[in-house]
């Protein structure tokens, strides 16, 4: 049957199916790479243990967003008292845990 | 059962018909359905596969780290102060951490300094695939020139090894002079010995690995200060415990133990956190501006087509059945269609979409390739969170449209 004299239901059907068995293709894709890159999460790992790294390298603009949990307990004022947090990857983080408490 | 599914057939043909009598509408719909199901989804899938391989890598970190606070900031770390969290009983070794930060103007980026542990690891390194090996270089006991080795390149004074990032940015590599200024305004030249593997860039794009003597001629740091120190305890479950006893002992110390540190990275981008409350709020408040548009009732050609329709025959649960197949086409091809996209987005362009707002105004950005960490129950929660809604809210104001009378329905004029 040619795709212009399906039904439609036949076709939503058809891009139903597809969708799903693509985003199981997805899910073993996922799994696949999991297991291919755990010696490169291994590697990773290890550079930490032997360099003694504390955080990841995700926004290197500010200290305190490079070394995201070893920031003081001020960052929001690192310039001046007024000094309100301006770099954009300050509004995809958190302060370190446990900020509130006293040092 | 094969009747039912006739019906059904024939119902959803009827549906697609109906809904491609108002193509612009209703692509417009699907469009902006499957662009929230895509940012909800790269959102989901971005954050955690961040927050999954963080808490893998990061499981290497120190147990103990810690720093020095002078009126609230981070301070050197006076050496004297390693006896006394030596003493503490249950603290099995104590080491001093050198590092800091170095702003190059010519690139306007900055580099993260750090001066290898001189015990590194020798033993866990040895079995490392980047074939990493620490060697200690030892004169009368003491260890006076710590040498680091990574695939043939040996870090010693007048050295440098920098991670594959910086290389990239400033377009250098192994055999290179890197000058930089010091403390006392003197230039300081340094060989690149080597680079840190593209592979860990996630942990060591800005990073440079220098020598703890040129780290102290450069930043004009004495011997008798540390940037912080990294504390091992015997008994892991005595780790709070000894962050407290080190709080007591050294009123000024900040001790961040290793749950910390993870517990921080498991907050990134959490949905409470700035623009992440931007994002959803975004995609909710669309959604609602969808779920209310259906829900506030059909427009005057919807209620004149289903007045036809029952006058034609059509049973009330006939109109409803064909209202939920509408709703249910709709969400379910935005949905597939969304999260495929994601996926593509996240794991095979290294989200593009979200790069340059990860960016920010930083110069120097890792080049990582996220592991997929994808399970059904985050498809199961997207799904719950995006097609069920909208299906419902389809079918609600049908329910008052499908009950009325058909004469009134298809009296009702203008559109």
């Amino acid at each position: 049957m040619s795709i212009a004299i399906m039904r439609n239901s036949s076709l939503f059907f058809l891009y139903i199916t597809s969708g799903a068995v693509l985003l199981g293709l997805l899910l073993v894709h996922a799994s696949f790479s999991e297991s291919a890159r755990q010696e490169n999460l291994e590697e990773k790992a290890k550079l930490v243990k032997m360099l003694k790294l504390t955080d990841l390298c995700l926004f290197t603009e500010a200290r305190y967003t490079r070394h995201l949990s070893q920031a003081d307990l001020n960052t929001a004022f690192q310039d001046h008292p007024l000094s309100l947090e301006h770099f954009p990857s300050g509004s995809f983080t958190q302060p370190p845990e446990r900020t509130s408490e006293r040092p | 059962m094969r009747h039912w599914i006739e019906k059904q057939r024939y119902i959803i043909d009827f549906t697609i018909s109906s809904l491609l009598r108002r193509k612009v509408k209703n692509f417009g719909l699907l469009a902006l359905y499957t662009l929230i199901v895509f940012i909800l989804a790269s959102t989901m899938f971005f954050t955690y596969s961040i927050k999954k391989e963080a808490s893998l890598i990061l499981k290497g970190a120190p147990e103990i780290v810690v720093q020095k606070i002078v009126a609230g900031r981070h301070d050197l770390f006076p050496v004297s102060y390693i006896d006394t969290i030596k003493k503490i009983r249950g603290v099995a070794a104590v080491e001093s951490r050198l590092w800091g930060y170095y702003y190059d103007s010519l690139v306007s980026a900055n580099y993260t300094l750090l001066t290898p542990p001189s015990n590194g690891g020798a033993a866990d390194t040895a079995q490392s695939s980047a074939k990493i090996t620490v060697v200690e270089s030892e004169s009368g006991g003491q260890p006076v020139k710590p040498l680091f080795e990574l695939g043939g390149a040996v870090l010693e004074p007048g050295t440098l090894i920098i991670g594959n990032g910086i290389a990239r940015l400033r377009n250098i590599g192994k055999g290179d002079y890197m000058p930089f200024r010091a403390f006392d305004g003197n230039v300081m030249n340094f060989r690149i010995s080597g680079t840190l593997s593209s592979q860990s860039e996630l942990v060591s794009s800005d990073l440079m690995l220098i020598t703890g003597e040129d780290f102290r001629k450069l930043f004009g740091i004495g011997n008798s200060h540390v940037t912080d120190v990294t504390v091992a305890v015997n008994n892991p479950s005595e780790v709070e415990m000894v962050a407290s006893k080190i709080r007591k002992r050294l009123p000024e110390a900040r001790p961040i133990i290793r749950d910390e540190i993870l517990r921080t990275y498991d907050s990134i981008f959490n949905w409470r956190g700035g623009m992440m409350i931007v994002i959803f709020s975004a995609a909710v408040l669309a959604f609602v501006i969808f779920a209310w548009d259906k829900a506030s009732g059909l427009s005057a050609g919807e209620r004149r087509e289903i007045g036809i329709l029952k006058a034609v025959g059509w049973e009330t649960s006939d109109v409803i059945q064909m209202k939920f197949w509408e709703g249910a086409m709709i969400s379910l091809t935005a949905f597939f269609t969304g999260v495929i996209l994601a996926y593509v987005h996240v794991f095979f362009t290294g989200s593009l979409v979200f790069e340059p707002a990860l960016k920010g105004w930083s110069n120097l950005y890792p080049n990582f390739e996220l592991t997929p960490f994808v399970n059904l129950e985050q498809l199961t929660t997207l799904f719950f969170l995006t097609v069920v809604p909208y299906t419902v809210a389809t079918i609600v104001p049908i329910w008052r449209a499908a009950t009325i009378d058909p004469d009134s329905a298809m009296r009702f004029t203008g559109e």
